[in-house]
């Protein structure tokens, strides 16, 4: 068996600011192999976006401080040099940012910068690299890639901007690539093609996909594995279908309560998360989730809990949650039945107790 | 009445009236002026461009670190000394009869370069090189601080993420968006110069608008005056015009709007 093809092991990412160190990423691991799609889901602030930034080594750029591991295709990218990074570097790892309006140059023609893409890893002529440019925006399907080629960034509509950056991230054929929130700015309906186009690339090229977002219904579609991050920590992690149909985090039947489900009948059941995501400066003591978790007991503000296998569902599926096994269950039973927070925590008590 | 008419002159006839003290035509002496005028202000532009955007991008990148300190220490002394005082300094330091350093024959004897071009050379370096030390120190701030505020962009993320080299985002990526408010500011500048660097001018005796403007301030010649003013305020418009075309130039976004 060959190793995986990105290693995540244990990232610690601080930040330090003027009001203290964030500790933006709290010993987060996961792997992606060859092909597949990890997603990440979170709130904003959760630590999704910097981890990834750290797998790139854009962290650098900061003073960011990294400890952990990050091993792409066996090697280890956080003691490797600046210039060996950037080599890797939209080569073999590349990233696709949220809001291509403010992530493409506003001065340079799109053409131009895919171009540069190219030439920053292949020594071939301009010329070559337009015509690379044109095919790989033919394949994102925009219509008319010369055309588009021509324009500035602002001259594209939202849709094609973000067709525009993710030629950009596919131009060198990377085995990675990193999707941070690539339909964050986008309508609806234009979300569904971007996410579509993804699907499609995936199989054609073959490309292995971190996909970030905030959104559970987007990696829904897309993840074969999906990692639910909190306060700079994965809370669990599962293959897709298990983690949608058998969540055993509080915070991720939250997540899962605050998507839309359009076929239940017009009854409005969308139960926000009550109260905000921690501060990352000083996290909550215990676990991170506590203060805002309806089940939280007492002895959960001081346990720190850990993200461990789930009993008889299979390594692959890990949480981390102090609730017994079997509380969880009846409550995720009663929630997904109609219950609130409430009953649902009775329930469980009464069965517990009784 | 008098200004009807004196307006109605200028802009019909191109008639600025007569010197009170020579009773010569004040167009043409503002045009016998001009040469000495622009060639000192395109010398400076240049020089002070590239010291002003090499300091600038320098300490921007090493910021917070020996170099960028120094640098912007001297910038600072640059911006508050004042041209008469650095001026004279330089003279001190460097003329040919007076210098401590003799290097530079030829200064406060202005020759015009169809005459003989080293010695208009010589006679024009020292001159440059005071007129842009201030205004350099004055961009290589600004420009630090425009390229600090462009490298946080998105968009150098992106071409990081790219695999680019440092040297290309920063002097491609970088300094083409943070290039903007040096060019407003290069242009407008350029203008005021155009009309006369009055202060240089006098220092290094070089015979051009501004020091016909001061000659004819001392002697109480409004003609002369007027004129110049008129001159200044006219290169300040046309370059305010030109910095607003290269502004749609240098930003595609500016086209449409």
């Amino acid at each position: 068996m060959s190793a995986p093809l990105l290693e995540v092991e244990d990232l610690w990412v601080q930040l330090p600011t003027e009001e203290g160190i964030v500790r933006a990423v709290d010993g987060v691991s996961y792997t992606v192999d060859r092909g597949r799609c990890l997603g990440i889901v979170g709130e904003s602030g959760a630590g999704k976006s910097v981890s990834a930034m750290a797998v790139m080594g854009l962290t650098r750029f900061s003073r960011a401080r990294i400890a952990g591991a990050v091993r792409f295709e066996g090697r280890d990218l956080l003691t490797a040099s600046d210039d060996e990074l950037r080599r890797l570097r939209g080569n073999d790892i590349a990233m696709v940012f949220q809001d291509a309006l403010s992530s493409l140059h506003p001065y340079f023609r799109v053409g131009d910068q895919i171009a540069g893409a190219v030439r920053a890893h292949q020594q071939i002529a301009r010329r070559r690299a337009r015509e690379r440019a044109a095919e790989i925006l033919a394949l994102v399907g925009v219509p008319d890639p010369r055309r588009s080629m021509a324009a500035y960034p602002h001259e594209l509509s939202g849709g094609m901007r973000q067709r525009a950056m993710i030629a950009m991230g596919l131009v060198n054929e990377p085995k990675l690539l990193i999707a941070d929130e690539p339909t964050a700015a986008l309508d609806v309906t234009v979300q569904a093609q971007i996410l579509e186009l993804l699907q499609r690339l995936r199989r054609e090229l073959s490309t292995a996909v971190v996909l970030i977002t905030h959104d559970l219904g987007v990696v829904a579609q897309m993840a074969d594995e999906i990692a639910v991050m909190y306060a700079g920590r994965i809370v669990e992690r599962a293959p897709a279908a298990t983690l949608l149909a058998a969540p055993e985090h509080p915070y991720t039947w939250g997540l899962l309560q605050s998507i839309p489900h359009p076929s239940a009948e017009g009854q409005s059941d969308l139960v926000p998360i009550a109260g905000r995501p921690p501060s990352l400066i000083h996290p909550p003591s215990g676990c991170s989730f506590h203060p805002r978790c309806p089940y939280a007991r007492e002895v959960h503000r001081r346990v720190d809990p850990r993200l461990e296998p789930v009993p008889d569902d299979g390594a692959a599926h890990r949480v981390a949650c102090l609730l017994p096994v079997e509380v969880r269950r009846r409550m995720w039973r009663a929630l997904r039945g109609g219950a609130d927070h409430r009953q649902a925590r009775t329930l469980a008590d009464e069965e517990g107790t009784g | 009445m008098q200004y009807l008419s004196y307006m109605t002159d200028v802009f019909l006839r191109l008639d600025f009236g007569f010197s009170f003290q020579s009773n010569a035509d004040v167009l043409g002496l503002i045009l016998a002026r001009l040469p000495a005028t622009v060639q000192l202000a395109l010398g400076a532009v240049v020089l002070w461009l590239a010291a002003g955007i090499g300091l600038g991008v320098v300490s921007a990148v090493r910021r917070r670190t020996l170099v960028d300190r120094v640098s912007m220490g001297v910038a600072l002394v640059g911006i508050s000394a004042p041209v008469y005082w650095l001026g004279l300094v330089a003279i001190y330091l460097f003329s040919e009869d007076i210098g401590l350093i003799p290097l530079l024959p030829g200064i406060g004897g202005y020759v015009p370069p169809t005459e003989d071009l080293s010695a208009w050379l010589g006679s024009m370096i020292l001159p440059w090189c005071v007129l842009a030390a201030s205004l350099a120190a004055i961009y290589s701030r600004v420009l630090r601080a425009s390229l600090l505020d462009v490298m946080s962009e998105d968009y150098i993320r992106t071409a990081r993420a790219q695999g680019l080299r440092e040297r290309r985002v920063v002097l491609r990526h970088g300094l083409r968006g943070a290039l903007t408010p040096v060019v407003t500011l290069a242009g407008l500048d350029l203008g005021v110069l155009l009309g006369g660097a009055i202060l240089t001018e006098s220092v290094f005796n070089l015979p051009g608008v501004g020091r016909l403007a001061y000659d004819a301030i001392v002697r109480g010649d409004l003609p002369v005056i007027q004129g110049t003013v008129l001159f200044g305020a006219f290169f300040i418009i046309v370059m305010a015009i030109i910095v607003d075309v290269l502004y749609a130039y240098l930003d595609p976004r500016v086209r449409h709007a």
